[in-house]
């Protein structure tokens, strides 16, 4: 445990060198290590994601949040700027590679990176976890809960979101697959689905079911927050990182 | 589950907001995802901005499906007892 760390807000070069905001925390110690990109959920940049990040570098990671709303509503508040970004149709997945593969190089560019970076993601920021393990250069992926990555996109909707079955082939790196039971969006089918397709292209995964558990479980300032799975769900997410982002 | 699901309305009028400040609210985002605030899982949440203003000019409301059913049933029922030459 690394509970000596150091928070702040830096500006990075973003997907076609456009500036974008990030939250990075570091442990306040000299080793080697790996770095983790936390990929924020729809509701945006906010307090938990945040929060979230120090648990890395507790964890003892160098840890980086981009504000994947920066371009919409610079300097707003988290939730303004989702309200905004939503209304401009989110975030395109061209973009979310370009502003992951931008953290991933911030991280390696640290003095204390081992060259290693994980990259994780919640709700939305889970499918875009798995859209950025399929396109950028990343040694662990872990995916929480995030729709769509398999299964058909209802077409009444209006962001302009695809599955990613078309890209799972592409899959370069271990993805660790966190889900609630009784979630609809990703549905345990959906979640099937997902794991015959890895197993069919010989990707090495890793899922875990939590019955009782819905969407959000991790989220603990929402009635979805589930103690039982947020728990253990954080105990493998430590062991996953430990194996493939370690020295 | 974020539901992705967004529906627009181009309005015309004002609300009150931010600052107790009025602004022009020329637009509607309506959606059914996760509230920031109200104490349930999903909530219709309608945001209410000048799309050419500051994205801090927003009214947000985060309704329980319930509500916003009864938020719609009661603007029914008040534009319904308008006279129709008034309806403009």
């Amino acid at each position: 445990m690394y509970e000596s760390m150091i928070a702040t807000l830096v500006r990075i070069p973003g997907h076609a060198g456009d500036e974008i905001e990030a939250y990075v925390a570091r442990p306040e110690a000299e080793f080697r290590r790996g770095g983790v990109v936390v990929i924020h959920h729809m509701p945006g940049w906010d307090r938990g994601s945040k929060e979230i990040t120090r648990r890395f570098a507790e964890l003892g990671y160098d840890a980086v949040c981009p504000n994947l709303y920066t371009r919409e509503a610079p300097g707003a508040s988290p939730d303004d700027a989702a309200a905004v970004a939503r209304a401009q149709g989110g975030v395109p997945d061209e973009r979310l590679i370009g502003d992951v593969a931008a953290a991933a190089a911030y991280l390696r560019a640290l003095p204390t990176s081992n060259g290693k970076v994980g990259v994780i993601g919640y709700c939305s920021g889970g499918r875009q976890s798995v859209l950025a393990a399929c396109n950028t250069d990343v040694d662990a992926a872990v995916d929480c809960y995030g729709a769509f990555v398999t299964g058909e996109v209802p077409t009444e909707f209006p962001l302009k979101i695809t599955n990613l079955v078309d890209q799972l082939p592409n899959l370069r790196a271990p993805l660790l697959g966190l889900f609630g039971a009784e979630d609809r969006y990703p549905s345990p089918d959906q979640v099937d689905e997902l794991e015959r397709i890895l197993t069919a292209e010989g990707k090495p995964f890793e899922f875990h079911r939590y019955e009782g558990a819905g969407h959000a479980f991790f989220a603990n300032e929402r009635p979805s927050y589930n103690v039982a799975a947020a728990n253990d769900g954080w105990e493998r997410i430590e062991r996953f990182f430990g194996t493939h982002l370690g020295a | 589950m974020c539901t992705y699901t967004t529906v627009h309305a181009d309005m015309d009028g004002s609300a009150k907001g931010p600052g107790s400040a009025w602004f022009h609210a020329g637009r509607a985002t309506v959606y059914f995802d996760h509230p920031v605030h109200a104490m349930a899982e999903h909530t219709l949440n309608i945001d209410l901005t000048d799309p050419d203003g500051d994205p801090a000019r927003r009214v947000a409301l985060e309704l329980t499906a319930e509500s916003a059913r009864a938020l719609v049933a009661a603007i029914q029922e008040a534009l319904a007892a308008v006279p129709d030459e008034l309806k403009l």
